[in-house]
């Protein structure tokens, strides 16, 4: 079965909570949250997951096609302060989109360039990622690996803690941060190099090892057994379909790419 | 006894200087007809604590502000909140950035009459680095490092609840209050503008009694005003209004605050409904779907 780029994405990033019981699985932005709802639909049906708004849900809404929230299957009630109480006890599991991301693992959504007094861009602001990531698991997501993204030195605003030893708070070790994977449009990294370093765990197809460092900002390790990322199975495929009837998942990734790249010798 | 008033008197209240903070949740359920009064109003430097959208935005593009204390500022729908943006990037307010959990602890610690209230929360990030205000300390019961998040008490709270009785009894029958409870006890003075006022006899019923999630005496006004919260929303009422979100973004694109209040402030809450459309078209605002 044929597959784009954004449905290999999509399947990579819902295997990060393939093993994580029962968690609330919250993925931001319509990718990451196809990711989560495609994991609690096959690989992990003890996820949990909200409907974005107050409630938790038994089954994950669909991202796209949704009329109104009369028909969907509410569990509880989940107000956004009660969030904190489940979550800072560490049952949950983030996949979010930060606009930088360090060789640390640290991130930032809050402000970029100039000064912190007045910013270049400002963005969002540091939102909840503070106390995520310092909370519970944390993956990432990139749309488009650059060195934009990828930044050389610490992020403009460290928003998220890494594994970052001159950060490191007093009484922690380095292990009490909970970063898991980074699933990118070229790769999956995880933090399984020496001291925590980011290390490339799969290429997707056609990708080259030189093309993910030529897009990243600092030094990578590769995994002892690079492989090359899964393709979505068949069943991944049809729950993706399912959860995206308007197919938004297509506008997510420039030009919609296919998930095994034509090679140029091919595309001529 | 009788707390019902006009947004006018209830907002006479507030000085300039004062610490204000503003319930609802970026473009959702804010007390927007309260807002305009104090865009109509010679308050200024003022601190605002609240989980931003447009309120923050058209205070600090109205130079109202002083200093915002935020987790965030965004429309979600439109990421970035277009006047908080240029504030922030001319460098005209002073800022604290928080955690969104480690601003709901320090409303927590205010309304519970705490200095501080420890967490881990923050720790190894610039929230700590950019805002020296607040210290890191050791624990009396480990050897960990925590960070003693202050509270943050409000002079006055401004919030949006659906319904109200004169006394001042407030139901929010959206699906979520967000922290509008812990604004409320975390302020001096409470101020609530409702879609509805009705009679202390609605609450009678105990369905609509669990929608009631502070208590009257921490409510000191209730202003009426329909379509208050627009161009936010108020949940089952009405949904937020993208229409009117995107063309406010354009106008404080183009010509700034002076562009927008100019077409649409005006000098009453009236005045204001007329010019987007009337009370009927707030009333009929589809509610969003995620």
């Amino acid at each position: 079965m044929g597959f784009t780029l954004a449905e290999l994405m999509v399947s990579a990033a819902s295997r990060v909570f393939d093993n994580d019981g029962e968690v609330l699985a919250t993925g931001i932005g319509l990718l990451p949250r196809l990711a989560a709802s495609v994991a609690m639909r096959t690989s992990n049906p003890d996820l949990m997951m909200t409907d974005s708004q107050s409630f938790m849900l038994s089954s994950p809404n669909p991202v796209s096609g949704m009329k109104n929230h009369a028909q969907q299957a509410n569990e509880n009630w989940m107000g956004f302060a009660r969030i904190f109480d489940n979550v800072w006890s560490g049952k949950r599991h983030a996949l979010v989109g930060p606009s930088q991301i360090d060789r640390y693992g640290q991130t930032n959504i809050s402000a970029l360039g100039g000064t912190y007094a007045a910013p270049k861009v400002q963005l969002l602001g540091v939102r909840g990622f503070p106390g995520n990531s310092i909370r519970h698991a944390n993956s990432f997501f990139v749309p488009k690996h650059s060195k934009r993204v990828f930044v050389e030195g610490e992020c403009d605003v460290v928003c998220s803690i890494g594994y970052n030893p001159s950060r490191l708070p007093k009484g922690y070790e380095m292990g009490d941060v909970d970063i898991r994977q980074i699933i990118t449009d070229l790769c999956v990294m995880d933090f399984t190099g020496p001291d925590f370093q980011i290390s490339i765990r799969s290429l997707h197809p056609g990708v080259t090892i030189e093309e993910v460092r030529d897009n990243t900002g600092f030094e990578l390790a590769v995994a002892d057994n690079l492989s090359v990322t899964k393709a979505p199975t068949p069943e991944q495929l049809v729950i993706m379909a399912e959860l995206d009837p308007e197919n938004l998942r297509a506008r997510q990734i420039k030009d919609n790419p296919p998930g095994v790249r034509v090679t140029q010798d091919e595309d001529a | 006894m009788d707390k019902l008033a006009s947004a006018e008197q209830a907002l006479s209240v507030i000085e300039s200087g004062m610490t204000v903070g503003i319930g609802g949740w970026g473009p959702r359920r804010k007390p927007m007809s309260l807002i305009r009064g104090l865009l109509r109003s010679d308050v200024t430097d003022l601190t605002l604590v609240a989980y931003g959208g447009a309120d923050v935005g058209l205070l600090c593009a109205a130079g109202k502000v002083k200093r915002v204390i935020f987790a965030f500022v965004s429309l979600d729908f439109m990421p970035l909140e277009p006047a908080f943006r240029q504030a922030r990037e001319s460098g005209s307010i002073d800022v604290t950035e928080l955690d969104e959990g480690m601003l709901l602890l320090g409303l927590r610690a205010a309304a519970w009459g705490l200095p501080f209230i420890p967490t881990s929360v923050g720790l190894g990030t610039d929230v700590i680095r950019n805002a020296p205000a607040i210290k890191v300390i050791e624990s009396p019961y480990d050897d960990k490092e925590w960070v003693a998040m202050p509270a943050l008490p409000l002079d006055v709270a401004l919030v949006h609840a659906t319904r109200a009785d004169d006394s001042g009894v407030c139901e929010i029958s959206s699906p979520d209050h967000y922290m509008d409870d812990w604004f409320v006890r975390a302020a001096n003075h409470s101020i609530v503008s409702v879609d509805e006022i009705v009679d202390k006899r609605y609450f009678a019923n105990s369905e609509v009694a669990r929608r009631v999630y502070w208590e009257r005496n921490c409510t000191q006004a209730v202003v009426h005003q329909p379509g208050g919260a627009h161009p936010t929303s108020s949940d089952p009422l009405y949904g937020f209004d993208v229409r009117h979100f995107k063309h406010y973004g354009e106008l404080i694109a183009e010509g700034g605050y002076a562009s927008w209040a100019e077409r649409y402030l005006g000098l009453n809450e009236s005045s204001y409904q007329d010019a987007v459309g009337g009370l009927e078209a707030i009333q009929s605002l589809a509610l969003p779907v995620y």
